[in-house]
C-alpha cells in the first residue's frame, strides 16, 4: 500500500511539479499542497489521468485557523474505485478570498460546496447555486469558524403570546464551562464569558 | 388550440410520512410529472461536528449513534477507526469479532427498516409489522451489550466498552438460524409481488457513470453494478478472513437496490456466524491504560489505577498531531470520518462523511421526469436517514 503511494506520489511531482507545493504520506495516506489558483488544473489532471483515474469525489472539509495569515483550508478528498486508491488535496487561503467552484467537473460538490460556504463562509465562483444549506433560513454567522459560540446568538421558541416561532438572544443559566486542561494551574474563564459574548453578539 | 400550462410548486415534507423524517421536497410540477427537485435540508441540524470540537475523544463518541440512527454502531465505528489511527493503537482481536458482529447487526437493522419502510411507501403494510419485530430482537441485543437499544456507545478507542455475555452470542447464533426465514418470508410478500414491482422496476435508473459522478457509495453503487464495497476493496478489522458476497445490481433502478439490501442481510448473516464460530478469548479493549480505563477491581487496589481512572474521566487522552480519513461501510454506503487532530485531548476538526448527503443531493437528477407518485418509492429507495444528512 504505501509503496504504491509513493510511486503515485512520484509521478504526481513529476508531472505536475510546478503546481505541487508540498506532499507527504503520513497514517498511510497521500496529502498534497497546491496553490489555490491551480486547482481547477490539478483537480482534472487526477480525474483524467489514467494512472490515477480519481472520478469519486468523497467530501470536501473546511478548516478554520484563525492564528494563521492565511487563515482557512480546505481539503479534497477523492476516491479512485479503478487504483483503489485515496488521496487528499489541501489549499490554503485568506479570509474574503473566492475559490474556483469544482461543479464542473464533479457534481457531486455542488452540495458540499454550499456546506462549506454555509458553515465557514467560504465564496465558490462559478457555482450554480451557492446558497445555504444544514442552517435555518435566514441564519446569520458561519457557524464552523472557531470564532462563532458554540451556543450560537439566537435562540428559537413558539410563543403562547404571539402565537408563533420567535427568535430571540440565547439566555442560559449558565455558561458552557470550558475547561482549559494546558495549565491545570490557571483558573477558569468561564464566569465572565457570558457578558462579552453578548458584546460579540451585537457587532455581528 | 394550444392550450397554455402553468407548472405546479408543490412542498413534499417536512411532515410527510414518506419524507423519512424530516425532508422538504420543493417539486415543480407540470401535471404529474417532476420537472424539478429542490430537497431543503437542514431541519434536523444538531451542528455535531462544532459539538465534537469542544468536546474530549472518549465524550466526542455518543455523537456518532446519534448520526444514522438506525446503525449506531457502525457510526462509531468510523471515528474510533480514525481515532485509533492517529494513536496507532492495536485493537485485540476478540474486540475485532465483537465490533464485526454488532456492525453486521447494525447493517441488518438498518436495511430491514429501508426494505419494509419502502414497501409502506409503496403501499405494502405488512412487511413493516413483520420487520419490526425482528428489529425489536436486534435491538436488544444492542441492550445487552451496551446497556441502551438505540444510542449505544459502545465503542471505543481501542476496543468495545464491556465484554459480551456468554448467552448473549449464543442468543444471537439462535437468531442468525431463524432470521433467513424471516427474510424469505419478506421476500415471498415483496420480490414477486405485482404492485411491488410496478412502483419500483425501471424508477430511479442510476447508470455506472453518474452513480460514480454523484459521489454514490453502498448499494446506491452496488445496485447500478460497480462492484465497490470497502469491507472487500479496503478491508478493515477482520473482513479480510471473512468469507462473504457482495452483491451486485444489474439495471441500477429502485428494484434493484431492493435486491441488493435483501441479499446483503444474507451475507450478514453468514459473517454474524463466522464471527461467533470463531470468536476468541481474550481483552476487549486494549491493555494500554493511557487510553482505556482500569477495572474496577484495580481502581480500589492500585494508586496508578485510580490515577489513570481521574485523569481519562476528566482530561481525557491526547492524541498526536496530524490528520486521518477513515471509512468504514456503513449500511447506507461509505460513512468516513475526517480527522485533524492538534495534539490535545479534543479534536481539531471532525468532518463528517454521510452517504445520505451525496444521495440526496441526487434527487434531483433521479427523480426529473418521473410521475410525482414515484417521489416516494425512490426516496425510499435512496435510504436517507436524516440524522446522518443534517448531522
Amino acid at each position: 500500500m504505501i509503496s504504491k503511494l509513493q510511486s503515485i506520489e512520484k509521478t504526481i511531482n513529476s508531472e505536475l511539479s510546478s503546481k505541487i507545493k508540498n506532499s507527504s504520506i503520513d497514517n498511510e495516506e497521500l496529502l498534497i499542497e497546491i496553490d489555490k489558483n491551480d486547482l481547477v488544473d490539478v483537480i482534472q489532471f487526477l480525474k483524467s489521468n489514467e494512472n490515477f483515474k480519481f472520478k469519486q469525489l468523497i467530501d470536501i472539509a473546511g478548516v478554520d485557523y484563525p492564528e494563521n495569515e492565511k487563515r482557512f483550508e480546505l481539503i479534497y478528498l477523492f476516491l479512485s474505485h479503478e487504483n483503489n486508491l485515496r488521496i487528499k488535496l489541501l489549499i490554503k487561503f485568506e479570509i474574503n478570498q473566492a475559490i474556483n467552484s469544482i461543479t464542473k467537473i464533479y457534481p457531486s460538490a455542488n452540495w458540499m460546496e454550499r456546506e462549506v460556504f454555509d458553515m465557514y463562509g467560504i465564496k465558490f465562483k462559478n457555482h450554480p447555486d451557492l446558497r445555504r444549506i444544514l442552517t435555518d433560513y435566514g441564519f446569520k454567522g458561519h457557524p464552523l469558524r472557531k470564532d462563532f459560540p458554540l451556543t450560537g446568538f439566537n435562540e428559537v421558541r413558539y410563543s403562547e403570546k404571539d402565537k408563533k416561532v420567535i427568535y430571540e438572544p440565547v439566555k442560559l443559566e449558565q455558561n458552557y464551562r470550558n475547561f482549559d486542561f494546558e495549565s491545570p494551574w490557571e483558573g477558569t474563564k468561564y464566569i465572565k464569558e457570558i457578558k462579552n459574548s453578548e458584546k460579540d453578539g451585537k457587532k455581528n | 388550440m394550444v392550450k397554455k400550462t402553468k407548472s405546479l410548486s408543490l412542498n413534499f415534507g417536512p411532515q410527510h410520512p414518506a419524507a423519512h423524517g424530516v425532508l422538504r421536497l420543493i417539486l415543480e410540477l407540470d401535471g404529474e410529472l417532476v420537472e424539478k427537485a429542490d430537497p431543503h435540508i437542514g431541519l434536523l441540524h444538531r451542528g455535531t461536528e462544532k459539538l465534537i470540537e469542544q468536546k474530549t475523544y472518549t465524550q466526542a463518541l455518543p455523537y456518532f449513534d446519534r448520526l444514522d440512527y438506525v446503525a449506531p454502531m457502525n457510526q462509531e465505528h468510523a471515528f474510533a477507526l480514525a481515532a485509533e489511527k492517529l494513536l496507532k493503537v492495536e485493537v485485540p482481536i476478540r474486540a475485532k469479532y465483537i465490533r464485526v458482529i454488532f456492525c453486521e447487526i447494525g447493517r441488518i437493522l438498518s436495511h430491514i427498516l429501508n426494505v419494509t419502510t419502502q414497501a409502506l411507501d409503496v403501499g405494502a403494510l405488512t412487511p413493516s409489522l413483520w420487520g419490526f419485530e425482528e428489529r425489536e430482537t436486534l435491538m436488544t441485543f444492542y441492550e445487552r451489550a451496551s446497556g441502551s437499544r438505540l444510542h449505544a456507545n459502545y465503542f471505543r478507542t481501542g476496543g468495545v466498552h464491556k465484554d459480551v455475555p456468554m448467552k448473549l452470542v449464543e442468543d444471537i447464533e439462535k437468531f442468525c438460524k431463524s432470521f433467513p426465514k424471516i427474510i424469505d418470508d419478506l421476500e415471498g410478500l415483496l420480490t414477486d409481488n405485482r404492485i411491488f414491482k410496478q412502483r419500483n422496476v425501471e424508477i430511479g435508473i442510476v447508470s455506472k457513470q453518474e452513480a460514480i459522478d454523484h459521489s454514490f457509495s453502498g448499494v446506491m453503487l452496488r445496485g447500478s453494478g460497480v462492484p465497490w464495497d470497502l469491507r472487500r476493496s479496503q478491508p478493515y478489522e477482520i473482513y479480510k478472513d471473512l468469507d462473504f458476497k457482495i452483491p451486485i445490481g444489474k439495471n441500477g433502478d429502485c428494484y434493484d437496490r431492493y435486491l441488493c439490501r435483501i441479499e446483503e442481510m444474507r451475507e450478514s448473516i453468514k459473517i454474524i456466524l463466522q464471527c461467533i464460530e470463531r470468536l476468541p478469548k481474550g481483552p476487549v479493549i486494549s491493555i494500554d491504560n493511557k487510553i482505556s480505563p482500569p477495572n474496577r477491581d484495580d481502581i480500589k487496589q492500585s494508586m496508578e489505577a485510580l490515577i489513570h481512572h481521574f485523569k481519562l474521566f476528566t482530561e481525557g487522552y491526547r492524541v498526536p498531531k496530524g490528520n486521518v480519513y477513515t471509512a468504514v461501510e456503513a449500511p447506507k454506503g461509505e460513512f468516513g470520518v475526517y480527522l485533524i487532530s492538534d495534539g490535545s485531548n479534543k479534536p481539531y476538526r471532525c468532518k463528517i462523511r454521510a452517504p445520505g448527503f451525496s444521495h440526496l443531493q441526487a434527487m434531483d437528477y433521479l427523480i426529473r421526469g418521473h410521475m410525482l407518485a414515484d417521489v416516494p418509492a425512490v426516496l425510499g429507495s435512496l435510504d436517507i436517514v436524516f440524522g446522518e444528512v443534517d448531522r
